[in-house]
């Protein structure tokens, strides 16, 4: 099937309405993604014809119910190239997969143990270890960024030791739109026994991801962001590994017996889905996967890298106009900040919003990569499969009325 | 948010502070200095009290922000420097209600002078927190200045413990 970006955005009925009448130019996609109507669809199918709860009903409703969520979960394992759908965990969102593991995981860790990030993680890959280390006594330590906006791997030998237990890095950085290489961290952190967790938040969306290839142990994101409902992430991880962790979140679902003293657990995935999960959401989610892999990952992530460069060229055409991260279309996704000298980005954003034109403006939830490149808060355009050049021309425009406005 | 609208949001007064803030910097003597910071953007603002005989002698400010709050902190100065305290505190409270109108009130222009620009910033909750950054400092910054019982005597000694840092998360909904 040929990529036609046209065709694909007939599918998004948000892409047709204005703002403050202008064409909406949505470009925001790595914050969340807008959904088709194959999406919304399903949602409203589920909720008028076939919901109840799952995995407790024998009737007719909630058998219907249990096999699409637990169809979804299927789905979602053969998307990204996991063993058995058995290493498919649903969680609420990229940040609960990433405290399941710093929870679940964590609790085996104590003082001499080692967890190491990076510098360009979002808040929701530092804090859980931050916590975690704080309980445990264990040392947090970290990958620099370059001034290029890429992981500085020269220090990977030390950093990564016999006491790192968990590295736990970003695949595809949400503010400067790095992608990670990740086999020298993966070599480096099997050599010395060490976990590798990958927070996939914007790769999966975006790229062809295959947890095989990539021979990692644990990776989160979360279904928002690649045209799925909000409410619904991912934990995958390898299967002996997950049968190892003890529980999470207890409650309902995830128990074999409970006696009033003493409770056994179910195996993975149920083991860390206690309570009511969210069944629409996750149904939802497998008709979004269904949807990219019509369309195929490979011309998602060709569209993206068209629109990049599109973006880049015409961005460094703006006055004043610095971008952070890599300004070349190569180990990069589309997902550009940038300062515009002058004018803060909470003013950059308000003014763009004036043409229709919606960016995200602030710290992105990873001010330490603010920090590292000496600004409080950045402006940020992200792109996905529903994006074309006219809306980077809106873009354009619209910063040099910033400009204008600020002169 | 429409072009009409854009100009109303940025007033040329508004624009005027923000390019040339008045009494920027910090200085010294102070009784009491506050440091807020909006984590949704990560705007940060330090401002110092000096207190003398119940008067705000001065307030002195550094940060960094958008237009919105560092014009807030450029007409704060304007409005409270050198007014009794009660008088400071009610033009502060003042600027609460203004901010916190959508939009639909009719501010007091004697009372407010310059302030009455940001009527139009009212009307953007996501900008409201902006334009309350230094005024929420000063009213934290002011408090603690005069129960230090330094404007009293006059002394202008710098309390150990009279610095503090808030986050203005209250309600305003971060992300992250």
């Amino acid at each position: 099937m040929s990529f036609d970006v046209e065709k694909i955005r007939q599918d998004f009925p948000i892409l047709d309405r204005e703002v403050n009448g202008y064409p909406l130019a949505y470009l925001d996609s790595a914050n969340t993604s807008q959904k088709p109507r194959q999406v919304l669809d399903v949602l409203d199918e589920h909720y008028s014809r076939h919901n109840a709860n799952v995995a407790r009903s024998v009737h007719t409703l909630g058998t219907e119910s249990t096999e699409a969520y637990e169809g979804a979960r299927a789905k979602v394992a053969t998307f990204i190239g996991a063993g058995s759908p058995d290493e498919i965990v649903f969680t609420k969102n990229s940040t609960e997969a990433i405290n399941l593991v710093a929870y679940s995981y964590g609790a085996r860790l104590g003082p001499g143990d080692e967890i190491v990030i990076s510098e360009m993680e979002h808040h929701s890959n530092i804090v859980p270890w931050q916590l975690l280390c704080e309980r445990t006594g264990a040392t947090l330590r970290w990958f620099g960024v370059t001034d290029e906006g890429r992981l500085d791997l020269s220090t990977l030998d030390t950093l990564v030791n016999e006491r790192t237990k968990l590295v736990s890095v970003v695949h595809m950085s949400n503010t400067l739109g790095t992608i990670n290489p990740t086999e020298e961290i993966t070599r480096r952190a099997h050599e010395v026994g060490a976990l590798v967790m990958l927070d996939c938040s914007q790769s999966v969306p975006h790229l062809p991801v295959n947890v095989a290839a990539l021979d990692v142990d644990l990776i989160a994101f979360t279904g928002h962001k690649m045209l799925g409902p909000t409410g619904i992430g991912v934990l995958w991880g390898r299967s002996e590994l997950l049968a190892d962790l003890p529980p999470f979140l207890a409650g309902g679902s995830m128990i074999e017996t409970v006696t009033m003293e003493k409770t056994t657990f179910m195996a993975p995935p149920a083991r860390f889905e206690a309570g009511t999960p969210p069944i629409a959401q996750a149904i939802g989610l497998g008709a979004a996967v269904d949807y990219l892999t019509a369309i195929g990952m490979p011309a998602i992530a060709e569209h993206d890298r068209k629109i990049t460069t599109y973006a880049l060229d015409a961005l460094s055409t703006v006055e004043g106009l610095r971008i952070f991260g890599p300004t070349v279309p190569v180990g990069r996704g589309g997902t550009i900040s940038f300062d515009l000298a002058g004018v803060h980005p909470h003013d950059v954003g308000q003014v763009l919003d004036t043409v229709g034109v919606q960016v995200r403006v602030g710290h992105h939830c990873a001010r330490p990569t603010c920090v590292r490149f000496g600004v409080p808060a950045m402006t940020r355009a992200s792109f996905y499969l529903y994006t074309t050049t006219e809306e980077i021309d809106a873009l354009v425009r619209g910063l040099n009325q910033v400009r204008k406005v600020f002169s | 948010m429409t072009q009409p609208q854009l100009d109303q949001l940025y007033q040329e007064i508004i624009l005027d502070h923000y390019k040339h803030p008045h009494g920027r910097g910090l200085r010294e003597p102070y009784e009491a200095e506050a440091h807020h910071v909006n984590p949704t953007c990560g705007d940060e603002v330090t401002l110092r009290v000096h207190m003398h005989d119940g008067a705000v002698q001065d307030v002195s400010y550094d940060g960094m922000g958008c237009s919105i709050s560092q014009a807030a902190a450029s007409v704060l100065y304007d409005l409270v420097h050198g007014r009794r305290l009660d008088e400071a505190l009610r033009r502060q409270e003042a600027f609460v209600t203004l901010m916190s109108s959508k939009g639909q009130a009719e501010p007091d222009e004697e009372l407010l002078e310059d302030a009455v620009a940001f009527a139009g910033v009212a009307k953007y909750p996501a900008r409201v927190k902006c334009a309350l950054l230094p005024w929420m400092a000063f009213k934290d910054a002011a408090a603690r200045a005069a129960a230090s019982g330094a404007d009293e005597g006059g002394a202008a000694v710098k309390r150990p413990g009279s610095s503090g840092t808030v986050t203005a998360a209250a309600n305003l909904g971060s992300e992250g």
